[in-house]
């Protein structure tokens, strides 16, 4: 036994292999990206033209409520947890994850969790609607009934994300083999701590802020009820304390992967490593002191509008460091671009767009216009799906062939990308002007004088979604298919101990730690 | 246990600490620190508790206008509305005006009036010595009352301001005052 | 050769695809101003505030353009030039504490050219003090109300529905240019002066916003937020509820109607007379007619969305032939002024004044075929109100 996995659906089920546990977290996080896809495919429909065509307005608000926690907690979240668990031990040289079985509790809590979710859509009263930032009192005094059982999937969810953080910090802290000093870890280990702690801190605060909804609702106390003393504000509050170092969470290993494929790809070393990682923890340190950036027009005082703003707009500092590092790895490097390279560089220049975008929200007056508007919708998707997914996009081709020891269809990922990143623009980029313009979000609804935004927006989105059923084609004809690969380390620039090991990983690997010097 | 399976129990066992840490920063911590945040800042325009009279000399060069509003709460049937619109006082002029407040239902109510006051950096200088939304105000089915407020503008008023706007949204408690009679009866 | 020019034309894709999309941007920004009827940026609105937001937001997009094209010239230029087949051996270079320094402190120089007039534009907005005029705005769940502070307590108040017919919505007909965007009583405001903003709201948080006079503030249960204008021009403004309330979050606009300062006071007294016409009618006795002329008005605005032009139903239970409607008249009026609690039927007796609700009640007993012939009179509601 102690050399290979068990048979059957057993092995998968009892599993504490980091291998395992990181597939399924990756087949699962692919799942929820297609369904919260799906659900994206339905609002993008109904706002294919002006008019009432396809879902009331009562089913639209539950899909945009469900397309937003299913991809912020069921695909992107755990996507990155998935990479985590294969790729840290491989990484630092250790044989498995510090906590394995509690690493199988961690997964093994999403499924249900989701299903009960999704479940919710059957329920009389309908799925959650009230927006994934589920603000008070829309979502206490005047939820569906199923309120209920979303808190009960935000806290399950929360205690899966919560075990999964414990264990990345505990193996990266004690499990590193020996000379893998703190600053010889690749990046993708120091983001991916960073990030835990970041989730350890938060989401508890997300747990808080669903238990005081529950009690307000079931028992009677009045947080976030001006009538019984409480504050609807406070919600806020509470829920961006945590909200916006989740945004980072998101987008932290994302930074990670990319600062792995960048320097592979250019075949040379990562420029500036110290200060990505002082980066890295800089913006996590920022993340706590401006979470208010999303209530500017919820009434803050003078002197607290200015520090957001200030504050808000400090994180372009590291962030900007961070990309003029990937640009600066590149430059006169020794540069091919296979598909995880197109992949990372598109991230960079979208993620960057995105920023652009950010910094433009951070500028209080302005957010006057913005906020809450289209503008804020382009804002965050070119951050969470060009900056988020491209990534993981990247990390998937980068990593499959250590994965499976196959190669992947290089012209079917090549194809995928630019199908990708033509849909993705095409739907996120008029999205700026159609909120400039003046349309809010979470409308299923509009006047003409958005029509066009708003088609060219669906025709995208189609594209950008039908693009992912040609990833999904890829890597299962990569696992049934795929031509072995040539070498284990695959790719010529790799210098990262996951390359030492063979392509596919053994089931047990570093069983002795490797010498690291 | 080994040495490394030590450690590890040790970080694990920090972070849950850390957790459960956080869950009661979230619980008990942030929504008391909120309010006294409030109560520093004027956020949502929210008055502070009775206030004793210091010193009264009043400030005779300036005028200040108060203006009064009032809404109901979704649900909340009542008339409620202030007997008079505005008033212009001295900053550290004691002022008294009234609510007029009628149940128009047929069943006895409580209600609960929620004060708010812009411009928020008004509010550390706008002092109640007597108001009704300190107390939930009951009214028996077709009855009313005029509820009054009495307070003073500090002398201390930002030069700048001119304007304060009061404003009371009443909700129904009566639920709410049922249960909690429940609860101290027990 | 031909390896070559498909080489070329792949390399080229990249950069060409960056500055389209850039240029595209500043295209669209610059062309915006001119075609009115097609709007792809920001409006500076019709308000000095606004104008100053509008250029703000410009500043920073440009210094944003001006950063993107350096920046990204740089990387695809890096991607270009330093590809395998024209750059095998990769320089081995990784730090740089000099040019670390210079990017860390460029973009702090860039953000403070920011925040200076950022701060300048805050304060002029958080300033509220002094204006002519004060609305108190509430929001509800799906409609504004709008309450303009008299001091002498005789407040105008009135709600602004949707006015789009539903048939528009379900696109049985022609949308007009003002779909969704339209209501049944606009807010007027006079222009050249002042108006101050109380935001509020009376179920769950909705925010008031039209761009055009740079305002957007949520409307938070229980406490009162603050804004200004002071517009410029005079015109018709339109905006949209901008916080997630519910089903017809996307259903509650915003018209505000800027006229002269001669035009707004005879506005108001209008209005005030109204008010106090409405005190008379209080007192009249109605015929049938009247009531259901008037009710039939009121129907329209308040009841048709969701109970249907015919009394058919639809969101709402059937009028045509139901029990409640055919029943007695006081259990009608009560569902009508109370609600129906735990439902989309909301309470109208504080947003319909008695006039109004007699004639609807009677309306509802005597249309879609109910001929109840019996009627309610103003002052029946009012006791009715009272008696509760």
């Amino acid at each position: 036994m102690a050399h290979g996995p068990a048979k059957g659906f057993s092995r998968w089920l009892f599993t504490t292999n980091h291998k395992d546990i990181g597939t399924m977290y990756l087949w699962f996080s692919f799942a929820m990206f297609l369904l919260g896809g799906s659900f994206a495919m339905i609002i993008r429909a109904e706002l294919f033209q002006p008019g009432l065509q396809i879902v009331d307005p009562a089913f639209f608000n539950q899909m945009t409520t469900m397309h937003g926690l299913v991809m912020v907690f069921g695909a992107i979240m755990p996507a990155f947890v998935g990479l985590a668990n294969w790729m840290i031990p491989l990484m630092i040289g250790a044989p498995d994850m510090a906590l394995p079985r509690m690493n199988n509790w961690s997964f093994w809590i999403l499924p249900p969790t989701f299903l009960i979710l999704a479940s919710s859509l059957f329920m009389e009263g309908g799925a959650p609607n009230f927006g994934w930032t589920f603000y008070a009192p829309l979502s206490t005094t005047y939820a569906p009934p199923s309120v209920t059982l979303f808190i009960f999937s935000v806290h399950a969810m929360g205690i899966s994300s919560i075990m999964g953080s414990i264990n990345i910090i505990a193996t990266i802290v004690n499990m590193r083999a020996p000379g893998m000093t703190y600053m010889k870890m690749p990046l993708f280990v120091w983001t991916w701590l960073i990030t835990a702690f970041l989730l350890v801190a938060v989401m508890p605060v997300l747990a808080g802020a669903v238990t005081m909804m529950l009690m307000d609702i079931h028992f009677g106390t009045s947080f976030f009820s001006a009538a019984g003393g409480g504050d609807p504000v406070l919600f806020q509050h509470v829920f961006w304390f945590f909200g916006h170092p989740e945004v980072y969470i998101i987008i932290l290993p994302a930074f990670g992967v990319v600062s792995e494929i960048i320097p592979v790809f250019s075949r040379k070393p990562l420029f500036g490593y110290d200060s990505m990682v002082y980066a890295t923890a800089s913006i996590a340190f920022l993340s706590f002191i401006v979470w208010a950036h999303h209530m500017y027009t919820v009434g803050l005082p003078l002197a607290g509008e200015l520090f957001y703003m200030y504050a808000t707009m400090l994180i372009a500092v590291p962030t900007a460091a961070k990309v003029f590092n990937w640009i600066t790895t590149m430059f006169k490097g020794s540069i091919t671009l296979e598909t995880p390279m197109l992949f990372a560089i598109a991230k960079v220049f979208l993620f960057t767009v995105g920023g652009f975008s950010g910094l433009m929200l951070a500028i209080a007056p302005a957010d006057f216009q913005y906020h809450d508007s289209y503008f804020v919708v382009a804002h965050f998707h070119y951050t969470m799906v060009a900056g988020a997914i491209f990534a993981l996009s990247a990390a998937v081709y980068y990593w499959l062939p250590k994965w499976t020891g196959k190669m992947y269809n290089e012209a079917m990922g090549k194809t995928h990308f630019w199908i990708s990143f033509i849909g993705f623009n095409l739907t996120f980029f008029p999205q700026h002007f159609a909120g400039l313009a003046g349309m809010p979000r979470r409308i299923p609804d509009y006047n003409m004088m958005f029509a066009d935004f708003n088609m060219m927006s669906s025709i995208g989105a189609f594209i950008y979604g039908s693009s992912q059923l040609l990833f999904l084609f890829n890597i299962v004809r990569t696992i049934t298919h795929g031509k072995p690969v040539n070498s284990d380390k695959v790719w010529e620039g790799a210098t990262t101990l996951e390359w030492t090991v063979p392509s596919p990983a053994p089931y047990h690997t570093f069983t002795t730690p490797p010498e690291v010097k | 246990m080994s040495k490394a399976n030590e450690n590890i129990a040790k970080t694990a066992g920090k972070l849950s600490v850390l957790v459960v840490a956080m869950f009661a920063f979230a619980m008990w911590v942030m929504p008391p620190l909120y309010n006294a945040m409030c109560d520093l800042l004027g956020i949502n325009g929210k008055t502070r508790g009775q206030y004793t009279v210091v010193e009264s000399s009043v400030d005779t060069e300036r005028v200040v206008k108060v203006q009064f509003v009032a809404q109901n709460n979704e649900m909340m049937p009542w008339e409620f509305g202030p007997n008079t619109s505005q008033v212009e006082v001295h900053p550290g002029e004691p002022a008294t005006v009234t609510f007029f407040a009628k149940n128009n239902e047929s069943r006895y109510m409580v209600s609960q009036s929620i004060p708010s006051i812009v411009p928020s950096r008004a509010v550390e200088y706008f002092h109640k010595t007597e108001c009704f939304c300190f107390n939930q105000q009951p009214l028996a089915a077709g009855a009313s009352a005029d509820m009054p407020l009495r307070f003073i503008v500090d002398r201390d008023l930002p030069k700048d301001i001119h304007v304060i706007t009061l404003s009371y949204t009443i909700f129904d408690v009566t639920e709410r005052a049922a249960a909690q009679d429940s609860v101290a009866a027990q | 050769m031909q390896q070559q020019a498909k080489r070329l034309l792949k390399l080229a894709l990249n950069p060409v695809l960056v500055l389209l999309s850039l240029m595209s941007s500043g295209v669209w920004a610059a062309t915006a101003e001119k075609a009115e009827h097609w709007r792809g940026n920001m409006t500076p609105g019709v308000t000095e505030v606004g104008h100053k937001i509008y250029d703000l937001h410009m500043l920073v997009f440009w210094i944003c353009v001006v950063v993107g094209i350096i920046v990204f010239g740089l990387m695809f230029y890096s991607v270009f030039a330093y590809r395998k087949e024209r750059h095998s051996e990769p320089a081995t270079f990784h730090e740089n504490t000099k040019l670390e320094i210079a990017w860390t402190v460029v973009p702090f120089l860039l953000l403070i050219i920011m925040a200076v007039p950022a701060t300048k534009v805050l304060i002029e907005v958080y300033d509220t003090d002094d204006a002519a005029q004060d609305i108190l705005i509430t929001g509800y769940q799906w409609k504004w109300k709008y309450e303009y502070i008299n001091p002498n307590g005789d407040n105008v108040t009135f709600f602004s529905n949707l006015r789009t017919p539903e048939s528009e919505i379900g696109n049985e007909e022609e949308k007009g240019s003002n779909y969704l965007l339209e209501v049944d009583e606009p807010v007027v405001l006079p222009v050249n002066s002042k108006t101050r903003f109380l935001v509020t709201a009376n179920d769950v948080l909705h925010a008031w916003w039209v761009p055009e006079l740079a305002v957007k503030r949520d409307a938070i249960p229980g406490f009162v937020n603050e804004a200004w204008t002071k517009p410029t021009e005079t015109g018709v403004y339109r905006g949209q509820c901008a916080e997630l309330c519910g089903r017809n979050h996307g259903f509650m606009p915003i018209v505000v109607n800027v006229v002269e300062q001669e035009e707004y006071d005879q506005w108001l007294a209008g209005k005030l007379a109204e008010a106090a016409e409405l005190k008379e009618l209080m007192a009249k006795e109605f015929t049938m007619d009247e009531l259901v002329a008037r009710g039939k008005k009121v129907y329209e605005r308040n009841c048709l969305a969701c109970h249907g032009a015919n009394g058919e139903g639809g969101v709402g239970k059937a009028i045509a032939g139901s029990p409640l409607a055919t029943g007695s008249t006081k259990g009608h009026l009560d569902v009508i002024v109370n609600g129906v609690p735990g439902t989309a039927m909301q309470a109208f007796g504080g947003q319909l004044n008695e006039v109004d609700l007699a004639a609807v009640t009677t309306y509802q007993r005597n249309a879609f075929g109910n001929n109840m012939g019996d009627m309610l009179q103003p002052v029946d509601v009012y006791k009715f109100k009272k008696g509760q």
